[in-house]
């Protein structure tokens, strides 16, 4: 089978290594240039090696919070991957099932993929003014009805009341976790729910039933079996959840509200700031994300090892 | 109730000069054809590296892996990254200065319709390797043996076997590269320098200038179109037949 390779094997070893340097070439450019000097400009030659860049970074850079920013990607992503995890577990155990309008459903979550981001998020964005609008419109009616008349029942005291406290201080309800997290999980689910179908596509459910068979309850069943057998893949949803929350701009752009996520802080420093420091930036925010896909495929590839060494000796024989 | 589509129209009778809006729409067309093609060719000459060159499954795996890797990365950094290389004081100026070969720095390489396609093929290459990967794996090896066996050349089977039968992969990349280039406003502006009209991009200036109304009207006619494309594309595939 060792036969010599063909000459169209090496032209496209080249075209691949070429597509490699194209793909990682700026970026490691960047993480060079981080480390310029304090004299150095945004360009090379390197004037001098140093930290500068970070230090300034890590004593803010006189824009507007940017380890706030960072704070809040991180709180956000966390919390999305956990959901994208729980829903897509869920969604996925639900579709082995047939129910009435599965198939809509299907589309209808996939479909949220290839739908423009700028049409989500300015969906969301105007769904979410529509509720302020009409709980502030609620509030208001609220106060013209029973705030200052002379209808002293407790009834109208305290719907007056209510309506005062919302015309006080009822702002938006858009913000972080509620529009920006909303936004967010139109992006994550549809990746978590395609993985876990073709997950369940491909289950054995005879493990299933012989659980069942030694007496399993339903729960049992699920949590020392199936859960077991689909755990690599779920770290797989966890990768594509947390890293898409975290690089995610143009679905958050119009939907996050009054604080600002790391992308779109990053978005923002791309037309003012002239220094390094935003390279600096840049290999912080990399370096995040790759410790976070180091971290999880050392997670999967121990999880599949550990898997083989003590996973069944059928057919092996009795040795 | 059309006024604000007749908005988004503005101007429009007036031909032989095209509106505003059509010439976005068709600079935006534009883009993504570049983008699909290029984007199409490379990715279907990796994932065909890869599945038919490479041998050796745990090799696949790894080169496949340096290939996803940086969708997990931040795309504005992987944007940013392009102005040291492509800037005018930028490397390949520098080089090209060096080399003799121009004697003004290129003033074409960045902020320009180059670096946003450059930057857009950089992005979305790994939406069409995947998928394209993932049809391949499934081909079975006997089907370009016996190509090959009846007399077939090494284009006749890849254009009368591989590619029929990656064709479902081709598509779902295709939806994915045409979806997101189409709505694109991000690395247009950033690699556009802001100046660069795309369909996504008219509608965040909308939004900014809190037009909401003629904003989601434009969203529309953008899903429309989208919505069009994809319906034309999907007739070629079952997608759950993929999973």
């Amino acid at each position: 089978m060792r036969d010599r390779r063909s000459r169209i094997f090496y032209v496209l070893s080249i075209v691949f290594g070429l597509y490699v340097l194209f793909l990682y070439g700026p970026i490691i450019t960047i993480t060079i240039l981080s480390f310029q000097g304090p004299n150095g400009g945004l360009t090379f030659p390197m004037n001098g090696v140093s930290l500068h860049w970070f230090s300034n970074l890590w004593a803010g850079i006189g824009v507007p919070n940017v380890v706030g920013a960072l704070e809040n990607s991180l709180k956000l992503g966390l919390v999305v991957t956990v959901l994208t995890v729980v829903i897509s577990v869920m969604a996925g155990l639900a579709f082995r099932r047939k129910f009435r309008g599965r198939n809509a459903l299907f589309y209808t979550a996939i479909a949220s993929l290839t739908l423009p981001s700028i049409v989500v998020s300015l969906g969301i964005a105007l769904e979410f003014q529509l509720a302020n609008q009409s709980i502030s419109a609620a509030g208001d009616s609220l106060v013209d009805q029973f705030g200052s008349s002379d209808n002293h029942s407790p009834v109208a005291t305290v719907l007056g009341g209510i309506g005062a406290a919302i015309q006080d201080n009822f702002q938006t309800l858009m913000g972080l976790f509620t529009s920006g997290l909303g936004a967010h999980l139109t992006w994550t689910l549809p990746f978590g729910l395609l993985i876990l179908f073709a997950v369940f596509n491909r289950f054995n459910r005879s493990y299933e039933e012989a659980s069942r068979d030694l007496g399993a309850s339903a729960w049992q069943a699920f949590r020392h079996v199936v859960l077991p057998i689909i755990a690599p893949s779920l770290l797989g949803v966890a990768l594509f959840g947390f890293t898409l929350s975290w690089d995610e701009i143009a679905r958050s752009s119009q939907a996050v509200g009054a604080v600002n996520t790391l992308p779109l802080t990053l978005q923002g420093l791309t037309t003012t700031v002239t220094t390094p420091v935003i390279y600096a930036l840049g290999t912080v925010t990399t370096g995040i994300s790759l410790a976070v896909i180091v971290c999880i495929l050392g997670c999967v590839f121990f999880v599949q090892a550990r898997r083989r060494r003590h996973g069944s000796d059928a057919g092996r024989g009795l040795v | 109730m059309l006024d604000n589509y007749a908005l988004a129209f503005n101007k429009c009778a007036g031909f032989p000069d095209l509106c505003t809006t059509f010439r976005t729409y068709l600079s935006t067309l534009k883009f993504c054809a570049i983008v699909w093609t290029v984007t199409l060719v490379l990715g279907f000459t990796i994932a065909y590296y890869l599945n038919f060159e490479i041998r050796s499954t745990t090799t696949r795996i790894v080169l496949a892996l340096i290939c996803t890797i940086p969708f997990w990365t931040s795309n504005v950094i992987r944007m940013i990254s392009w102005i040291p290389l492509l800037g005018r004081n930028g490397l390949i100026n520098q080089i090209l200065l060096n080399l003799g070969v121009i004697h003004q720095p290129l003033e074409w390489l960045l902020y320009s319709d180059f670096s946003v396609t450059l930057a857009l093929v950089h992005i979305n290459t790994v939406f069409m390797i995947v998928p394209i990967l993932n049809s391949m794996s499934r081909i079975d090896r006997s089907l370009v043996e016996a190509a090959y066996d009846a007399g077939a050349t090494g284009w006749q089977t890849l254009w009368n076997v591989i590619i029929p039968l990656s064709k479902a992969g081709i598509t779902i990349g295709s939806i994915f590269v045409i979806t997101i280039v189409m709505g694109d406003f991000v690395t247009t502006g950033v690699m556009g320098g802001q100046q660069i009209a795309s369909a996504g991009k008219v509608i965040e200036t909308e939004i900014g200038a809190l037009q909401f109304p003629i904003a989601a009207a434009q969203a529309i006619i953008l899903l429309a179109i989208v919505l069009m494309i994809i319906w034309t594309l999907i007739r070629f595939v079952d997608i759950r037949k993929e999973l």
